[in-house]
């Protein structure tokens, strides 16, 4: 009996102690989030590389730009430059830093001075100086940079005092803010890589990273967890949260088992958008990202020379049906190639028709009164703005049947895809671009321009005199108002010319719990967790609200 | 005792022989270089290859290669993955403790529902209740643990929302490792959250474990039903019976601890077949055990990994084995030497 007796009150005793916290427990889930992301990154400084997993983890979490991206135009506003000036002939731009603004202090490195001119010099310098002592660490591979040749159009950077800093460019290109407002232009600090430099462990600027934004890494286990502590001294004041643990979790059912138990707060990329609406506790959110999916045509060959039979394809073409089957509902219809949500979209464009007859009235004049046989060159991977080319290569297949065209399906291994796409042994393909940043020059000089279609990133080859000069005009001003009017024109000129009828540009999705508030997904770029936060009280507000509602139905 | 403990010791170390000569036979088995296989070192250079050659002597004898083998193991040195290129006998101090724990847990809880279920059973022999213990353990061993296992992800963390689907701990909660094994490495940290992480860990372990225990009890069931069947027929009983003591002191006082030796031999085999049960389980629940280790580096086909997951894990098996043995033998006089008992 006395064993009885102290078994009980040994119980007793457990659930007394675990219960006498409870308080605490709801503030340190409170002050916390989980996020369940789909990958590692492959390194924690976003300069290094341009994965979408690792933009994610790192760039908003644990640094700032000298300018950044705000509000539904996408304006640039100041982040750690407090204000900018560009000389009228834009060949030199100069940054009034912001004073005050604190590095992370962490276990491995306590800063002394906060963040100044040095600290840009160092991050930059780093990327175009190849004598830089930082250059090489990591590989000396800085991909978004080198594509916009930055180290060419950038002639020296000077500083001018500790809180003014002057770029000076080798010609004038009105781009230049807009790249320096990405997610790969961060700011690193100096100090710590002095440090780093003279204790001999130059690798760990990008293992164990120092920054001044939002977050700071505490942890990280590959493959299992990243956990950041918020900044208390970050400049734009301390995030709502202390705690943001990415749970990486690969496998699309894990994220969403996690998430309907609760046991992720956000979750990337979710499948079953269904299971997850039906849901009274969860969102499912999206953002239409600035990317576009298209079905191209290699206009130096016949029979997609003829401008005729380019316009009879686009209205042969059921984009509806596409959009429906290959993006489930989860794209937006392409009216241009530029995304509704970028500032030089052009409200007027319309919807491309769907119309059997025109389309084979068409084919007639261009004198294919009885159709072709002609190739569909189709990509084997998945990307994000075309999750299944194949199958949308037999949809085309069979729309195009209709009006006796016969498609020949081609699809090789993804990069020898790329390859022979290059040298131009395609008729039509189908592929998509992403953007890097809002500007539509981003969308307009690379996807088509006559230099694009030389090196080889212009797949449709089609060279259009009247449309590169517009586009060039386009950068030369810095006018908004003038720039839209351009880009409308250019935009004219691809709708009679037709080189590829844009399809869809799909959305990024993310799922959370109803009781996780602020804003995370933008729609380029990486996600960012300094608005969010957590209230305790809208799964019981929103449960009364139900049954409220069920029984006004009844009454009724 | 003391000859007791040298069989033991002695079939301890020829199973380990045959166990190292079978892993160490594996590497020639599996596609590739024998020497990229045992060391794991995919990436040498062709002066890293002859030097890795050198260190396992694979210019000598088979016996000597295999002895040379021995000695590495014996050191500590089990290579690295082919994988993650990480120390493998790094990688096993970590993951090995956690499969420890899980595997203990099931245990004790197989142990503290079987045994009395069966009890139970035994004692109201051939009644309903009897049949009815019996039916549900017959149920609960023929249910295949990876449908179980999702069934109770899906109804107890999904819809109920009762316990976590997925991990040892909320990751919320910063444990430091020490021993590995959670609930230590919490009581010993200085977290001002150690209770809560407590609670948590607790609510982590609920369904992995009892998902576990759900073969072995049905199991243990079934041993202690015929155990105690057969210590109530045994005359001591009846004698006891004879003198008058009540049916209460019988069953406390003599027969459940005689009941209770025949069914300890049986934790040490029925441990065995726990911890296959726990690598499934481990993979369905995401423990970061030694079981989900060696089922990704099957699918991965990182063969030192494999080879050396196996030895430390049957080595493991085995030990608790031997353990078993001991309490049997410390228990139960009978079994230390025949001719004590006869």
């Amino acid at each position: 009996m006395n064993c009885l007796n102290s078994f009980i009150s040994a119980i007793l005793l457990i659930a007394l102690l675990t219960a006498c916290d409870d308080n605490s427990r709801l503030s340190l889930n409170q002050r916390s989030v989980i996020y369940c992301s789909e990958g590692s990154p492959d390194t924690f400084n976003p300069q290094l590389v341009t994965s979408g997993t690792t933009i994610d983890a790192t760039s908003k979490q644990l640094y700032n730009k000298l300018i950044a991206y705000q509000g539904d135009e996408n304006n640039l506003v100041p982040a750690l430059a407090k204000s900018w000036h560009v000389t009228r002939d834009g060949k030199k731009v100069t940054f009034y830093l912001r004073k005050n603004v604190s590095f992370h202090q962490t276990d491995y490195f306590t800063p002394t001075r906060h963040f100044n001119a040095d600290d840009v010099l160092f991050s930059f310098n780093r990327i175009i100086d190849h004598e830089h002592p930082f250059h090489l660490t990591s590989g000396g591979h800085y991909p978004f940079f080198q594509n916009i040749e930055f180290d060419s159009l950038i002639k020296k950077i000077e500083k001018i005092n500790d809180y003014t800093i002057r770029f000076h460019l080798t010609r004038a290109d009105n781009n230049f803010l807009a790249n320096l407002a990405t997610d790969f232009a961060v700011i690193l600090s100096a100090q710590y890589a002095e440090k780093l430099n003279k204790n001999q462990q130059k690798q760990n600027i990008d293992i164990h990273p120092i920054g001044t934004g939002p977050f700071k890494l505490k942890e990280y286990r590959v493959g299992s967890l990243i956990r950041f502590y918020h900044h208390k001294a970050y400049w734009q004041g301390s995030a709502k949260i202390e705690q943001l643990v990415f749970d990486i979790t690969s496998s699309n059912t894990g994220r969403l088992t996690k998430l309907l138990a609760k046991e992720c707060d956000i979750s990337s990329y979710p499948i079953a958008h269904n299971k997850i609406t039906q849901r009274s506790d969860l969102t499912l959110e999206s953002v239409t990202a600035l990317n576009v999916g298209y079905f191209g045509f290699n206009t130096t060959q016949a029979p997609f020379n003829n401008i005729l039979v380019r316009q009879a394809m686009a209205f042969a073409i059921n984009k509806q049906v596409l959009l429906d089957t290959v993006y489930q509902g989860q794209a937006e219809l392409a009216k241009s190639i530029l995304p509704e949500t970028s500032w030089a979209y052009d409200k007027t464009s319309k919807e491309q028709a769907f119309n059997l007859d025109k389309a084979k009235t068409l084919l007639a004049q261009a004198g294919y009164p009885d159709g072709f046989t002609m190739d569909l060159w189709a990509m084997p991977v998945q990307r994000p703005y075309n999750p299944n080319a194949i199958t949308m290569a037999k949809l085309i297949q069979a729309d195009l049947k209709k009006i006796n065209i016969n498609v020949d399906i081609v699809s090789y291994e993804w990069n020898t895809f790329l390859h022979r796409l290059a040298q131009g042994e395609h008729q039509s393909f189908l592929l998509g671009w992403s953007a890097d940043h809002p500007d539509p020059d981003n969308f307009f000089t690379p996807m088509l321009s006559c230099a694009a279609s030389h090196i080889g990133s212009n797949r449709t080859f089609w060279c259009n005199q009247d449309y590169d000069d517009i586009i060039h005009k386009a950068l030369e001003t810095n006018n908004i108002e003038q720039r839209k009017q351009l880009y409308t024109q250019a935009n004219a000129i691809l709708n009679k010319e037709l080189p590829l009828i844009p399809i869809a540009h799909s959305k990024r999705y993310q799922a959370r719990g109803n009781n996780i508030v602020g804003k995370t997904m933008g729609p380029f770029g990486g996600i960012s967790f300094y608005q969010v936060k957590k209230s305790p009280l809208t799964i019981a507000v929103k449960d009364e609200t139900v049954q409220n509602k069920t029984k006004t139905k009844k009454v009724n | 005792m003391l000859i007791f403990t040298l069989r033991r010791l002695s079939l301890f170390v020829f199973t380990m022989l045959l166990l190292t000569m079978l892993s160490f036979s594996l590497s020639f088995l599996f596609p590739g270089d024998a020497v990229i296989n045992l060391s794991g070192a995919i990436n040498v250079t062709p002066a890293q290859l002859i030097e890795l050659k050198a260190r396992y002597h694979t210019d000598s004898n088979i016996i000597w290669q295999y002895i040379i083998y021995l000695k590495h193991i014996i050191s500590g040195d089990l290579g690295l993955s082919m994988a993650s290129q990480s120390v493998i006998s790094h990688e096993i101090m970590n993951l090995l403790p956690a499969t420890i724990e899980l595997s203990l847990v099931a245990l004790f809880i197989a142990m503290f529902i079987g045994i009395p279920l069966g009890f139970i059973a035994a004692i109201r022999h051939n009644k309903l209740s009897d049949n009815i213990i019996l039916s549900v353990s017959m149920i609960g061993y023929s249910i295949p643990v990876f449908w179980l296992g999702l069934l109770a992800i899906l109804i107890f963390s999904i819809n109920l929302g009762w316990f976590p689907s997925a991990g040892q701990i909320s990751l919320l909660f910063e444990i430091e490792l020490v021993t590995g094994i959670q609930f230590i490495d919490i009581l010993l940290s200085d977290s001002p959250y150690k209770w809560q992480a407590f609670r948590d860990a607790t609510a982590h372990i609920v369904l992995p474990a009892f998902v576990i225990a759900i073969a072995p009890t049905t199991i243990f069931i079934r041993l202690s039903r015929t155990s105690m069947i057969e210590v109530l027929q045994t005359s001591y009983i009846r004698a006891a019976s004879a003198k008058g003591l009540s049916f209460k002191q019988i069953i406390f006082r003599h027969a459940i601890r005689n009941a209770l030796i025949k069914i300890i031999r049986h934790v040490g085999l029925q441990f065995a077949s726990l911890v296959t049960i726990a690598m499934v389980t481990e993979v369905i629940f995401s423990w970061p055990g030694i079981g989900r280790w060696l089922i990704v580096s099957i699918a991965q086909r990182d063969y030192t990994a494999i080879q050396n997951g196996l030895l430390v894990l049957s080595c493991f098996i085995f030990v608790v084995h031997i353990l078993t043995d001991f309490i049997y033998a410390a228990l139960n006089p009978l079994a230390r030497d025949k001719k004590y008992g006869t």
